[in-house]
């Protein structure tokens, strides 16, 4: 018996037995695809704000233009517009050699939170630059700090820690928000879940997949809770 | 090119009706749902601020589950399982009535309840700004809790619970594609039919993409709106005298 199929054996529930291992593979799949999302996003979201506060004009439209866009819509309704939509061009994908990618379901979805999270990243990378107090730009401009050191040794420290809650939330809100992937014929733990439900009927399934959402939701934000308070045990009120 | 257009237009063949209408079934679940949520939430706020160890408790692990649970299980859970406990429920009472939730409610009830956890902490957050010299003058004045509650906290709520809410508006407004998955023939809905049908999913996709958006704008513009609104008056004490 593999281990994944123990917790339903121990509580006597033979579905969960039957389907343990799908929706153990299932939860893999969801884990992967918010920690590369979220973690790419990250990355494209600094750039972002960036852009958007100390870019050229036409950035700062383009980049608010693409925030609205993205945290306007749906997050189901992208990644239908990206699986489906894209997908539709398939002569076009095969030509410039990128039709594996769009082929995939799991790449499909992956492009799709990352763009997704990476604008709702941005708002808050901005939000929280622009809360840094006026006197600290002023400070490091007396100091002769060039425009990128200001923001990389002075603003970023502090911007960040006033980041990390929202983007804490950010977080979370993407690892529920990932089980839309499971409409894409993607078998994530929700559509592990679903696949489960389909072959036996029993509710139950849904519940247990529930409850290992919240335990992993759970353990996230406390992890993250341990984070800040680690990141912020310098200062002085917390 | 423009011939794909007609697909979105009136004519024959046109999907635009059938769009138009899953766009009212959007609006119109995103609005009942609305009330109730925001009802049951300050319900949930209220449990959580009150003396009672055991309310407070169940105001707690309410949040922790319902923030915690993807929209979609909950959506699912309450869809198939409602009916199951329901019909237990006529089991115990010696009636063998089969019974099934309408689509529609169940969208309802499901995205109402993730609503009212996190409009709780709103809620919660509203009701801490609000000066506990208010309640101890209205208790001052001779008003019962309750009286002063409704009479003097309520209506100071609204205003700093406003640009909370206005997020959480948004965010149900978007959550209502998923109610979709159950049948509920709302723009997803439509534009996934029409799919199926036309095979032109880059245009309806995006299609029900610009009207999210629309949507989306239109209420950030409204809540906007609101907030000026109920703000008059306080711009001349610096805006955040409570």
């Amino acid at each position: 018996m593999n281990w994944c199929e123990y917790p339903g054996y121990w509580i006597g529930a033979e579905s969960l037995q039957n389907y343990g291992c799908r929706m153990a593979n299932g939860l893999g799949i969801t884990l992967q695809l918010v920690a590369y999302s979220v973690s790419v996003g990250f990355v494209l979201a600094l750039l972002l704000a960036v852009g958007r506060l100390y870019g050229p004009k036409w950035l700062r439209v383009a980049v608010s233009g693409y925030t609205t866009f993205f945290r306007g819509t749906p997050l189901l309704c992208q990644l239908f517009l990206v699986y489906y939509g894209l997908g539709q061009f398939r002569l076009f994908w095969q030509d410039v050699g990128l039709w594996w990618f769009f082929r995939e379901p799991f790449s499909c979805a992956l492009l799709t939170f990352t763009v997704n999270t990476a604008a709702y990243q941005a708002e808050i990378l901005r939000g929280a630059i622009q809360s840094v107090p006026r006197g600290q730009f002023e400070g490091s401009l007396a100091l002769g700090l060039h425009r990128w050191a200001t923001l990389r040794l002075v603003v970023m420290p502090q911007a960040m820690i006033l980041a990390l809650r929202p983007l804490g939330n950010e977080l979370i809100v993407m690892i529920k928000s990932s089980a839309v992937a499971s409409l894409v014929t993607l078998f994530d733990l929700m559509g592990a879940t679903r696949f489960a439900f389909a072959r036996s009927f029993d509710l139950s399934l849904y519940l247990y997949a529930a409850l290992i959402y919240l335990v992993l939701v759970e353990i996230v934000r406390r992890v993250w809770e341990r984070f800040e308070l680690r990141l912020t045990r310098h200062m002085a009120l917390r | 090119m423009f011939d794909k257009f007609a697909l979105l237009g009136f004519g024959p063949g046109g999907w635009g009706l059938a769009l138009l209408q899953g766009a009212g079934i959007t609006i119109a679940i995103a609005l009942a749902t609305l009330p109730f949520g925001l009802a049951l939430g300050l319900a949930v706020a209220l449990c959580k601020r009150a003396d009672s160890a055991l309310l407070r408790g169940f105001a707690t692990v309410y949040t922790t589950i319902f923030r915690g649970v993807p929209e979609l299980l909950t959506l699912y859970i309450i869809y198939f399982g409602l009916p199951i406990l329901v019909q237990q429920l006529f089991a115990l009472a010696g009636s063998t009535a089969s019974f099934a939730i309408p689509p529609f409610l169940a969208g309802m009830v499901a995205l109402g309840m993730v609503l009212a956890a996190f409009s709780s902490e709103v809620w919660v957050g509203a009701l801490n700004a609000i000066h506990k010299g208010q309640r101890e003058a209205a208790a001052a004045l001779g008003l019962s809790n309750a009286q002063a509650f409704r009479l003097v906290v309520l209506p100071q709520l609204f205003r700093v619970a406003l640009p909370g809410l206005g997020n959480n508006w948004m965010v149900l407004l978007k959550e209502t594609s998923l109610v979709s998955v159950i049948t509920l023939p709302d723009i997803m809905f439509i534009t996934t039919r029409a799919n199926v049908v036309t095979k032109e999913p880059f245009l309806f996709f995006g299609a029900a993409m610009a009207i999210y958006l629309v949507f989306s704008l239109i209420s950030a513009w409204g809540v906007a709106r609101l907030e000026t609104r109920s703000n008059r008056g306080f711009a001349a004490f610096g805006g955040t005298t409570r």
